[in-house]
């Protein structure tokens, strides 16, 4: 429909060579871009501070968890845990008089240390393992925070983040943290859409596909994984500075916490693994879904005349993350973005769906 | 710290970590008949716990009757599982359907309290909590009793790989396209693993709940079991047992010793015990050492 893309063809490999080949996509990503960074003009305060800047900075957070589950093939159940490390780190040496920029660097790389440090079971064991050394990174880093002082400021405390200041620029404001998380949110994406075309991210979905045979076509499986984790890692790092300088701008245990790993978890696996699209509908879909589908049983208990016990609302939240994973395991492994391909897919021969159909 | 304080902490950490090797024994059935980790495990047990509670305190059945009942809708629940989620599933990389069951576990963690609330229900199973004595010893009736439903249990999971369907559970651990060929139901042996691991959970959820209280929070020994599956050896039932009474014994000394210093360190006991096994001896105690190493 919009697509059309029936009789457009390449005649140029430069052309099939680009990173978005087809013409309306280049429209819809700029569109889309322009759109993010005028939103501080069209959105409401509300919109911006409260659905906006969260979407954005968890898309980067699913992005980065998606290189190690998407791409390398390897499971992650503590991704919280890095995020927290990152938070906490940038928060602690900024608060030291470090300048945030520089915090934020030091904070992924303690992030990239600790998660590689824990990654580091992947290079002798696999699969179910990694899973549960990861939950146990989750835990550890949990029960760090609770039980240092130094670190989580005491028994259910919170630490407050210092002003925002990045390179000179004051960014406490709603606008200015909305910014900087798009900043970073570009910074993620653009590594990961490049990711594709270099050898690095050949190699790891090599890997992810049978690391045998990866092994054969003298793939260095060793040294991918560990980078994969130590990339990962730092990104997931200084995303959780991000999320915690511009978003919670005081960090407690809980915003961390095993549900928080699901949260992103699920984020990966709904949107989609090894998918760059996916990762931002996910986000956006693991974001709202709770609060939708609150409303929509509210008020369509408000209609029939029932009224929810509080037990209810508050463990919908739950239930649909852990619904959502099954659902889209058993129906659409490769979760919302190949919903979205395929749509694509139709409407750019739509109506003449007897012709070749590109990806 | 004298003497007998050490055996009694000893003696009613083994039995509490008895009692954790119970509920593992549901993730090395499933391990080893399907090989895969059952991250649902938790949420079996805590659904368990309620199932037996409402069936004592809703519907009024006697405890005696309250159980087996239990039991067995657990059992039938545990099939359910297999039909509705995992059977869908086969020939999916391990990895997925280990992430099926960890959002299976965080569903049934929202389904449960949603329906029976989040207030801690008391769930009282015929015997008065008096402390045994042995000596000057103090021992938790509770968790003797727990203790030794694991020993009988095990015993029968043992008797259970003996007979002619416990033999296909293992081909079927061992290779599912090879075990079709020879003419097993390899769907239906994964789901009795399914529906036994379901009702051990309901016995562990019983025998916890009545020691703490039935809510929420039953799910956290996930983490635990998890631990003494890993340390004994994710396919070795006896294993179970035996880091059953590690961690238990571990936890119960090093927490009394540590508490005072670092305030609760009972999870990070278990945490602990699962990175060492990992980087030291990723099979555990009595595992089989067949671990793909790339």
């Amino acid at each position: 429909m919009f697509y059309r893309l029936a009789g457009i063809y390449h005649t140029q490999y430069k052309t099939e060579r680009r990173v978005l080949n087809f013409p309306f996509d280049r429209f819809q990503v700029g569109l889309v871009f322009l759109l993010a960074v005028t939103a501080p003009w069209w959105a409401s305060k509300l919109l911006l501070a409260g659905y906006l800047l969260p979407w954005i900075i968890w898309s980067a957070a699913a992005l980065s968890l998606n290189l190690i589950m998407g791409w390398a093939g390897q499971i992650h159940l503590g991704y919280a845990a890095v995020m927290a490390i990152g938070a906490y780190s940038s928060i602690h040496l900024s608060l030291l008089g470090l300048p945030i920029s520089l915090a934020l660097l030091a904070s992924g790389l303690a992030s990239a240390v600790i998660g590689l440090v824990f990654g580091a079971a992947a290079l002798r064991v696999k699969g179910l393992y990694l899973a549960i050394s990861t939950l146990a990174l989750q835990f550890l880093v949990q029960w760090i925070i609770v039980h240092v002082p130094a670190i989580g400021g005491g028994h259910a405390a919170t630490v407050q983040a210092p002003p925002f200041k990045l390179l000179g620029l004051n960014l406490s404001s709603d606008t200015g943290s909305y910014y900087a998380a798009l900043a970073w949110c570009l910074v993620v994406t653009v590594f990961m859409v490049n990711l594709q075309r270099t050898s690095f991210g050949r190699a790891l979905v090599a890997l992810r596909e049978k690391d045998y045979a990866a092994e054969m076509l003298g793939v260095n499986t060793f040294y991918y994984k560990t980078m994969a984790f130590w990339v990962s890692s730092f990104l997931g790092g200084v995303t959780g500075a991000v999320l915690a300088f511009s978003y919670y701008r005081a960090v407690t245990v809980e915003q961390f916490s095993i549900d928080v790993s699901i949260q992103v978890l699920a984020m990966v696996i709904i949107g989609g693994l090894g998918s760059i699209v996916g990762s931002f509908l996910g986000a956006g879909f693991i974001l709202l879904a709770p609060s939708i589908i609150n409303n929509f049983l509210s008020s369509a208990s408000s209609a029939m005349g029932v009224t929810l016990n509080v037990a209810w609302l508050t463990n919908i939240q739950l239930m649909t993350y852990g619904g959502l994973i099954m659902v889209f395991l058993i129906f659409e492994p490769l979760g919302l973005a190949k919903i979205y391909f395929n749509l694509r897919n139709y409407l750019l021969v739509w109506p003449f769906g007897y012709t070749r159909r590109q990806i | 710290m004298n003497f007998y304080f050490l055996v009694e902490l000893a003696v009613n950490g083994a039995l509490a970590g008895l009692m954790y090797a119970l509920v593992a024994i549901g993730i090395v059935l499933i391990y080893k008949s399907s090989s895969v980790v059952n991250f649902a495990q938790g949420g079996l047990v805590m659904l368990g716990g309620f199932v037996v509670w409402s069936m004592a305190s809703q519907i009024g059945l006697p405890i005696w009757a309250a159980i087996p009942a239990g039991l067995v809708i657990m059992y039938l629940f545990g099939l359910g599982i297999e039909r509705l989620t995992l059977r869908p599933m086969v020939g999916q990389p391990i990895i997925m359907i280990i992430m099926l069951t960890l959002g299976l576990d965080i569903f049934l963690r929202g389904m449960t309290p949603a329906i029976w609330g989040i207030d801690p229900r008391p769930l009282f199973l015929g015997f008065s909590d008096d402390p045994i004595f042995i000596g000057p010893v103090l021992i938790n009736k509770s968790f003797l009793i727990g203790g030794m439903t694991a020993v009988v249990l095990t015993g029968l999971c043992h008797l259970l790989f003996k007979t002619r369907q416990g033999v296909r559970l293992r081909a079927v651990s061992d290779d599912y396209v090879a075990s079709w060929s020879v003419g097993i139901y390899v769907e239906k042996a994964i789901g009795m693993s399914w529906a036994l691991a379901g009702a051990i959970a309901t016995l562990g959820g019983a025998l916890w709940g009545s020691i703490q209280g039935v809510d929420w929070s039953l799910s956290l020994i996930l983490l635990k079991c998890v631990a003494v599956a890993i340390l004994g050896g994710l396919d070795s039932i006896g294993g179970a047992v035996v880091a059953g009474i590690m961690v238990g014994v571990l936890e119960s000394i090093l927490s009394a010793y540590l508490d005072p210093l670092v305030g609760s360190s009972r999870e990070v006991v278990s945490v602990m015990i699962i990175l060492v096994t990992i980087l030291i001896r990723p099979y555990g105690l009595f595992g089989r050492e067949i671990i793909e190493r790339v």
